[in-house]
């Protein structure tokens, strides 16, 4: 059965929340209606569920790739020339330690990046229902749902208290 | 401290992107006046290297000057820049909204300037490419079996502040996603294209927020550690030298930090007044947002002095003869003694005087020279860390020497203040210098609660 987008704009974050609400009490499941918005509200503002994520993984998995390649770095290249200084050893841990350091932070910092755009869906190549006004304050709740539930769902969205409902194949869906 | 009002998001939208959707007129003639004083800088550098680094006032035993004096300068301004924002994330302080873009970038376009520092003080940049030695595949020499000595700091130097610069950048672009899609959403045609891409689908959904949000503190909390490495490195170049007495101390790294943080933040309150005053983003920017960084230098700045007076006060109570005569031309010997009254008075007394006074902390005039007196000081510390501590390197007194700058070192120095002034401007025309959604943000959370008889601003805070 095909599934079509409808998105309802709200001006008013309660009036979201509500329509969030009654969509839940129409059976809608909450993994087919999202809500777009131009600025974060606290976590749970219009009862959606909780995402779950391993985005901390990422850090910890860069950190050992970083110190990995750290270690390697400053002992092989020191091995390979292995160049006496003023009686210190070869392998001497304080200046490999600061390189390792770096690299480790380094690695560590561009997994967490990778890790962010992954848990974070992006980049989205596919454009979905969208509209500008999102980025004007408005408030969009976007639904996923059949294509003969539309009018029911559009129905809930407009008596919750959405200033419009766009659908697909509009003009103020994004170019 | 709370003194804005709620802006609806189209306000926000209009006077924030005012910068890049209608930009003032006076803004391509200073860009060209900038970009003339960066070319007239980069001629002098070309003469320079056609000629030898005869032409500046480098000569033995001070090899180390004006260049490197702006490398240490320009790594602290870089510093203010993602520590500020860092710590008033993870402190989730509120009046962070509008310093925290303006601060980042900062930061980038610093750290891009002084690393343009050592590369001209080389003399023979094109070499330098021996130094990236960090970035991976990149050949050192491999047929000969040579490798860079990890031992040596101005090895660990480029290390650390191309993690800095790679970790700044990520850390802005990641941010930026929310605002290109303003951009995205507010442009037509190439722009709109460019802009689209660069928002990378970006819709505003929950996931999307969330994993904003978690961003923000996570990469602050990781940034942190590698900024306090940064310059406890940078110091290292001076303190690991033996052989100049002066630099081997074991202070510098913390002073280094601190007194980069010191320049740092008053420079970002400068950029923020500037903001304020350009492009009249006077609700955005506010007295309570500079009242709140003043605050912050007054602690930072006695922090700094408490360094610095460790630093001297150590010099002189070994009362080794080098020691002694290091500190004797610092402090008794025109002109570097008025050299040495200007810079303490410059870093700390004046600025505090004005701090600790508050009609004067939200005076913008009078911030605006606190900050720039800060800056010119810690410019002026750098240089008579570095140039006493050759001049009076040697035991011998024949071996003893001076310094006195070129007008192409000048040039250079000067025209390294116009091209970062220059990039921001620049940067201020294509993306917004501050994060409109973190605006939008403190907007949603901000409320009004009754307390006996008074109603005070507050705002709502997540843990």
């Amino acid at each position: 059965m095909a599934r079509r987008p409808i998105l309802g704009l709200f001006q008013d974050a309660n009036y979201a929340a509500e329509a969030g609400d009654a969509l839940k009490r129409a059976g809608v499941d909450q993994g087919d209606f999202d809500f777009l918005t131009d600025a974060p509200y606290p976590e749970g503002a219009f009862g959606e569920r909780h995402e779950r994520h391993r985005l901390y993984v990422f850090p910890f998995l860069g950190a050992l790739v970083g110190l990995t390649v750290g270690i390697m770095l400053t002992s092989m290249t020191q091995m390979a020339y292995p160049l006496v200084q003023g009686g210190k050893p070869i392998l001497s841990l304080p200046p490999m330690a600061v390189i390792t350091y770096e690299s480790t932070m380094l690695s560590a910092i561009i997994f967490t990046i990778i890790g962010i755009m992954f848990e974070s869906r992006l980049p989205k190549l596919k454009k979905g229902l969208y509209d500008t006004r999102i980025t004007e304050g408005y408030i969009g709740v976007l639904v996923n749902t059949e294509e003969e539930k539309l009018s029911e769902v559009s129905a809930i969205l407009s008596q919750a208290g959405a200033v419009d409902v766009v659908r697909e194949n509009q003009d103020t869906a994004r170019a | 401290m709370q003194e804005g009002t709620v802006l609806p998001a189209q306000q926000v939208n209009r006077d924030l992107l005012r910068s890049i959707l209608d930009p003032p007129g006076w803004f391509w003639p200073v860009v060209a006046l900038l970009g003339l004083i960066v070319l007239v800088a980069f001629g002098a550098a070309g003469y320079m290297i056609n000629r030898g680094l005869g032409v500046t006032g480098m000569n033995r035993p001070v090899m180390w000057a004006f260049f490197l004096t702006n490398f240490v300068f320009w790594i602290g301004i870089s510093h203010a820049g993602v520590m500020l924002s860092a710590i008033l994330r993870l402190s989730k302080a509120e009046w962070r909204r509008p310093a925290t873009r303006a601060a980042e970038v900062l930061t980038v376009f610093s750290l891009m300037t002084a690393v343009l520092m050592p590369l001209i003080h080389t003399g023979r940049p094109w070499r330098t490419i021996y130094w990236i030695y960090t970035a991976p595949f990149v050949p050192y020499d491999f047929a000969r079996g040579i490798w860079p000595n990890v031992r040596s700091p101005l090895v660990w130097d480029p290390s650390a502040i191309f993690t800095y610069l790679t970790s700044s950048v990520l850390f802005v672009m990641v941010a930026l996603l929310p605002d290109m899609a303003v951009l995205r959403d507010r442009t037509t045609g190439i722009p709109h294209r460019i802009y689209g891409m660069l928002a990378m689908g970006w819709e505003g959904n929950s996931r999307q927020w969330k994993f904003q949000i978690i961003a923000g503190i996570l990469l602050s909390a990781l940034i942190l550690p590698v900024f306090v490495s940064v310059h406890s490195i940078v110091s290292w170049d001076f303190s690991m030298t033996v052989s100049v007495k002066s630099w081997h101390s074991t202070i510098f790294a913390p002073y280094f930090v601190i007194g980069a943080v010191h320049s740092g933040v008053s420079a970002v309150a400068f950029v923020l007044i500037l903001l304020r005053q350009v492009y009249g983003w006077q609700n955005y920017i506010r007295h309570e947002h500079i009242d709140g960084l003043a605050r912050l230098l007054m602690f930072v700045a006695t922090a700094w002095f408490y360094f610095f007076f460790m630093e001297v006060i150590f010099g002189f109570y070994g009362r080794e003869a080098d020691e002694i005569a290091l500190r004797s031309f610092q402090f008794t010997e025109s002109p570097w003694n008025i050299w040495m009254m200007i810079f303490v008075g410059s870093t700390y007394f004046l600025p505090m005087a004005i701090w600790l006074v508050r009609p004067a902390r939200r005076n913008l005039w009078i911030m605006s020279i606190a900050c720039i007196s800060v800056n010119i000081g810690m410019w002026l510390e750098r240089f008579l860390i570095i140039i006493p501590g050759l001049a009076r390197k040697q035991m011998f007194t024949f071996d003893w020497g001076t310094f006195r700058p070129s007008p192409v070192e000048i040039i250079i120095i000067f025209a390294t203040f116009a091209l970062v002034t220059m990039l921001m401007l620049l940067f201020s025309r294509v993306l917004p210098l501050i994060p409109l959604y973190d605006i939008k943000e403190g907007d949603i959370l901000k409320t009004e609660i009754q307390i006996g008889r008074r109603t005070v601003p507050a705002t709502f805070r997540e843990d």
